[in-house]
């Protein structure tokens, strides 16, 4: 285990706010380990925690077998961390933020150029543009080489993604995925969108402080073991209303165009089709749906909530 | 090396602002050129009405002379005290002196004539500089008429003996001379405390410090580039304001440059420390603006460069102690207008050094780079 936590807590406003709950976890080496949840789930107090940046209530954490509260200085020399906030200098160029990060690391550009190559690529012809002109998508890629310069063992990215368009968004999975594979560079990433989060070779989910579930993305799937139907009709307004109130809903939450129903286990679609005729509902279609990561966590999420 | 780059980078950050180099620039003009003009505690043009109850030739010659004095102008001359008052009222005059009726008689035959002098103290100062200047001319105007006339018995209106006050230092009492050291010290302590303590700040408050947290560079290696650059802006303004006042006012230190220099340094290594501490506990960039202001307005007023230290109460001169701008102000003074050297001021060296010291461990220590 290269990153590895156990039963870290953390609160604010002295111990009214509790943004972790006990938590712990492990990062195999080499994998890309995502953190997905919602916006105040405590990913970034988790992340400030393993970069040596927050000092936890109770628990201990570990980055490359070194105790981020004790071996903190050699912790900051072997990671590197992308805040979710562009934290660059928007006052120096590209070029210049490039060589201050590298120099205040002890290294220079040219030395660890095989692992920035790719990236530095895509933005090296505006080199003498200054940070703050640039795009999200070109802010994102200086970011990231400039977390990478240092040749760290470890990468943490605080919703990287999070204001970039779709495009860059894909572009920027793609170099993760080669750092993955070329560098073996171990990542932590964290991210509010679902979709990212197929990319990785495991998720945790995470909701108030606590995991709700860990594996790979494939297995969480496979594990949802309920009916998940799209459904879809004219007057969509009314419709989430009404399924809420049929006796075979679990749940029902819109999901792109359509919505995403779970049902209980002797519900048939036939009934379906009747109680929302019966609705005055037209144009009715129902079909079975795989589910997605997104799925799951809305059920996870409503278990949670229950069992309390 | 990584040392020499932060400072590069302070550098960069600070020539790229839009408006910081333009006030580097446009501050020490103002403050060399134009304040020394206009901040002067002389007082000239004062006005002044008369009620003369005599209207003899010596009454009438007593009001010719404080007429023909650069300090004071005639508004009138008026039959009554009430009328004279009025004009104080409305704030055409400053002044009112009344001669009593028999003033020629009195003097003539006993030697002793009274003049009533009723100045506005609604501005303190030009009140009492006003009246001051006026018991001089008066005296002066007794010892005339006792050489020309030998009128023996004004010796009562004039002490028996002479006084000729020698100025030492600034033989002229130019109040510029007087101010233009304290300006430059006001100068130094404007930009060099306020700068530094909206910097870490900033950085907070754009996110950069997070990035910097997580790189090994040390505490002390980070706050020694914010102070580092301040202080070359400190001696950058000082050198420039003195070759401002050279070529404005001709106005060279007496004393030695490389003191003025010494002290400089020190001088700039407080007050930036200090404003790197307030930086450091400050969230928003407003509430390390506000507490700096807050900083120099006392320093500022306590350090002698409006009320000298040694008219203060007690407690407030024991005060004063504390406040670095209170020597630096004494020493510019003194180094310009004495012929002194580091020697004569090693007291006030050591202390804003002790003051350097304590707050520049304090700086670094009140900076974390985690909480």
């Amino acid at each position: 285990m290269i990153v590895e936590a156990n039963s870290l807590t953390k609160t604010y406003n002295r111990g009214k706010t509790k943004a972790l709950h006990g938590l712990s976890l492990g990062v195999e080496e080499g994998e890309i380990y995502g953190l997905i949840g919602p916006d105040g789930a405590g990913k970034t107090t988790l992340f400030r925690i393993l970069t040596t940046l927050l000092l936890p209530d109770s628990g201990e954490a570990h980055v490359d077998g070194l105790d981020v509260q004790k071996d903190y200085r050699q912790i900051r020399k072997r990671i590197g961390y992308m805040p979710g906030k562009f934290s660059l200098y928007q006052d120096l160029t590209i070029e210049e933020n490039l060589r201050f990060f590298a120099t205040i690391f002890g290294t220079t550009i040219e030395e660890n150029c095989g692992l920035i190559a790719d990236i530095y690529a895509q933005i090296e012809r505006f080199k003498d543009r200054r940070a703050g002109k640039l795009s999200g998508g070109m802010k994102q890629k200086l970011a990231l080489c400039c977390a990478l310069i240092h040749a760290p063992r470890v990468l943490f990215l605080d919703e990287p993604t999070t204001g970039v368009d779709p495009v860059s968004r894909k572009e920027f999975w793609e170099m993760l995925k080669k750092l993955q594979q070329r560098h073996g560079i171990t990542i932590m990433v964290s991210t509010p969108y679902m979709d990212e989060a197929m990319q990785c070779d495991r998720i945790a989910l995470i909701q108030e402080g606590s995991f709700l579930k860990v594996n790979t993305p494939q297995h969480i799937i496979d594990e949802y073991d309920k009916t998940l139907w799209n459904v879809k009709c004219e007057q969509m307004h009314t419709l989430l209303t009404v399924l809420k109130k049929w006796e075979n809903t679990e749940s029902s939450f819109s999901f792109g165009e359509t919505f995403h129903l779970s049902v209980k286990e002797n519900a048939a679609p036939a009934d379906l089709m009747r109680y929302l005729g019966g609705h005055g509902l037209s144009g009715i279609e129902i079909s079975e749906a795989k589910p997605t990561i997104e799925d799951c966590f809305m059920s996870l999420l409503k278990t949670d909530y229950d069992e309390r | 090396m990584a040392l020499k780059y932060l400072i590069e980078k302070e550098f960069k950050q600070m020539m790229r602002n839009k408006i910081l180099p333009i006030i580097f620039l446009i501050l020490p003009i103002a403050i060399i050129n134009v304040i020394p003009r206009i901040a002067t505690q002389e007082i000239k043009n004062l006005k002044f009405s008369v009620v003369d109850n005599d209207h003899s030739p010596l009454s009438q010659r007593l009001v010719l002379k404080i007429t023909a004095s650069m300090y004071f102008n005639l508004v009138g001359v008026f039959p009554s005290y009430e009328k004279a008052l009025a004009t104080i009222e409305s704030c055409e005059a400053d002044i009112i002196v009344e001669i009593e009726p028999d003033f020629e008689k009195n003097l003539v035959t006993t030697g002793t004539a009274n003049v009533f002098i009723a100045g506005n103290a609604v501005n303190g100062m030009k009140g009492a500089m006003g009246t001051s200047y006026l018991v001089q001319i008066i005296a002066d105007y007794a010892a005339q008429l006792r050489d020309e006339e030998g009128l023996n018995g004004t010796q009562t209106l004039v002490a028996g003996y002479n006084v000729a006050p020698r100025f030492l230092y600034n033989s002229t009492l130019d109040y510029k001379l007087y101010m233009i050291p304290a300006l430059m010290a006001m100068l130094l302590v404007l930009l060099v405390a306020f700068l530094p303590a909206l910097n870490i700040v900033g950085e907070k408050e754009k996110g950069t410090i997070e990035q910097i947290n997580v790189t090994p560079v040390g505490r002390t290696e980070f706050i020694l580039s914010k102070l580092i650059p301040y202080a070359a802006v400190g001696i950058f303004l000082l050198s420039f304001a003195m070759l401002l006042s050279k070529a404005i006012h001709g106005f060279v230190p007496a004393g030695s440059i490389g003191a003025i220099y010494v002290f400089a340094i020190a001088f700039c290594l407080v007050v930036a420390s200090l404003g790197l501490i307030i930086s450091n506990y400050s969230n928003t960039t407003q509430q390390a603006a506000l507490t700096m202001f807050f900083f120099i307005m006392i320093f500022m007023l306590m350090s002698g460069l409006l009320t000298p230290v040694a008219s203060m109460p007690q407690w407030a001169q024991t005060l004063t102690l504390i406040n670095p701008m209170r020597y630096f102000m004494e020493t510019m003074r003194t180094l310009y207008l004495k012929d002194a050297g580091l020697g004569e001021l090693l007291p006030q060296l050591w202390r804003l050094c002790l003051m350097a010291t304590v707050l520049w461990v304090w700086a670094i220590v009140s900076y974390r780079k985690k909480s």
